[in-house]
């Protein structure tokens, strides 16, 4: 789902850097979701099969108003519902739109082997190109919000661009556009962010939600969609969303310092084996006119 | 060559090929998918996604054999105390000393090793490739075998390329007559004296 209009700033499975690499200063873009104003309409997961032109999927029913368990390859958007009880025994509904985070720092893009699969614009938002994918599906093992997701068929993997093509052309992302409360908000990271801490404050203070504040999460550098929740010490109990998401730390040291010592073992291994061929020769065998004997 | 002594059947040779050829090719995709700098071999190889396709059916073929080397060469695989004798002493055999080793049985102990080394490697690799070809199948609670994966399978492949840098070395460049015997199977009475005294004199009641 790439667009020429934005600049690439990260690359997936390349080697040195990216042209045109920080030539240009660019804002960066997030989506904000007020989990506090959602009512679960999925009007979001309409707009995002619409403008994606995806065909809606069978739905999933277990117990609950969710559409299905998880996001799918041709499903990036979904509105995860729990029911939850709070401290006083009494009942609320936590209504979260899930779809890719947009990670500063994307441990898909770090486990990517191939080469501009995984981008990252200047802009903040990581997309995948699939005309790229090999299908090896390491994204799935170093994405900490279990986002990407294989298409078997295509052997291709897929997730939420936040449609990077309309953001490309000047436009928000087709959620926000849908969504009739006003709890999706897409703007500049900086403006989000202000937005979100102004909500937070206002539930701390005015709505007896003391806990209340906002999930930029700083394992994975911030992300591009910031969430404000009732209560920022739980964000598990809004769908499973990680408390402390990071990538991997074996994704970090297979991409890392695995990769130095490997080459250098591996170099190092012919080097050695060179060397002692120069010092040492071939083996000998004891009497002559024989095969792999003395000439 | 008439007086040649028969070191690998038919079986056996067809059986080490089918195993070279299909490591080589698992250690060159796996490779391109190890660093950007060798993800040019993938395209050589018909391009990345086909390479990504092939790795682990071929790589299934591997392990296969693994499996048969291990019924077929278990008994003369087992390491023995000639083998640690041989051992203590393998800087001769680094130094091309031979003449100092004592006498060993069909394999030394650094074959053994090799054999070993690529046994238990193969099978962490086929483990952990299990995982990494079918992610989504763990479970999101179990998210944390998906992560053991990525580094068990890359750890396990370089231990493996190490042994199978040495066991190419060894085989063609070193010991004079070890590749022809991969080939038509037959090493010389000589070479059988000087490389494996306690096989030859088993072989040939001499």
């Amino acid at each position: 789902m790439s667009t020429g209009a934005l600049r690439i700033q990260r690359a997936s499975g390349h080697a040195g850097p990216i042209p045109g690499e920080d030539t240009q200063r660019r804002m960066q873009v997030a989506k904000l979701i007020d989990t506090t104003t959602c009512i679960g309409c999925k009007a979001c997961e309409v707009a995002c099969l619409e403008w994606n032109d995806l065909t809606f999927r069978d739905t999933v029913f277990e117990n609950s108003y969710q559409t299905m368990p998880e996001t799918a390859w041709n499903y990036w958007n979904l509105i995860k519902f729990n029911e939850h009880q709070r401290d006083d025994g009494s009942m609320m509904f936590l209504m979260r739109k899930d779809q890719c985070m947009h990670c500063a720092d994307p441990g898909c893009l770090a486990a990517c082997p191939a080469e501009n699969a995984i981008v990252q614009y200047q802009n903040g938002i990581v997309d995948f190109q699939q005309e790229y994918c090999i299908g090896c599906q390491y994204c799935v093992t170093g994405c900490p919000f279990n986002i990407p997701k294989f298409n078997s068929q295509t052997k291709k993997v897929f997730k939420c661009t936040l449609c990077s093509d309309r953001v490309g052309q000047g436009l928000e992302p087709a959620c926000i556009k849908a969504c009739p409360t006003g709890c999706l908000h897409f703007g500049t990271k900086d403006d989000m962010k202000e937005l979100a801490e102004t909500r937070a404050q206002q539930l701390r203070e005015h709505s007896g939600y003391a806990n209340a504040g906002v999930y930029d999460p700083a394992g994975v550098g911030g992300t591009g969609v910031i969430y404000v929740l009732h209560d920022i010490t739980n964000p598990e109990a809004y769908g499973g969303l990680p408390s402390n998401p990071r990538v991997p730390w074996t994704v970090r040291i297979w991409k890392g310092p695995l990769k130095w010592l490997g080459n250098l073992a591996m170099i190092g291994g012919l080097i050695g084996v060179t060397m002692h061929y120069l010092r040492y020769g071939p083996k000998h065998v004891n009497g002559s006119g024989e095969e792999g004997g003395r000439p | 060559m008439n007086d040649g002594i028969l070191r690998y059947n038919l079986v056996e040779r067809v059986m080490h090929w089918i195993a070279a050829i299909t490591y080589c090719y698992v250690l060159l995709t796996g490779l391109a998918f190890y660093s950007p700098h060798l993800y040019w071999i993938a395209t050589l190889l018909g391009g990345a996604p086909t390479s990504r396709y092939w790795h682990p059916w071929v790589a299934l073929v591997f392990t296969a054999v693994l499996f048969w080397m291990l019924r077929q060469w278990l008994g003369d695989m087992r390491i023995t105390p000639q083998d640690r004798a041989w051992g203590d002493a393998v800087g001769h055999y680094i130094r091309n000393e031979d003449e100092n080793l004592p006498p060993i049985d069909r394999f030394n102990i650094g074959q053994k090793y090799f054999f070993w080394v690529m046994l238990y490697s193969g099978i962490v690799l086929v483990l952990t490739g299990g995982v990494l070809w079918f992610p989504e199948l763990i479970p999101w609670s179990l998210r944390s075998l998906r992560y053991a994966a990525v580094l068990l399978h890359v750890s396990a492949a370089l231990i493996s390329i190490g042994a199978f840098i040495i066991h190419v070395y060894m085989g063609t460049a070193v010991v004079r007559g070890g590749f022809t015997s991969a080939i038509r199977g037959e090493v010389s009475p000589a070479w059988a004296r000087t490389h494996h005294r306690l096989w030859y004199h088993r072989v040939t009641g001499r």
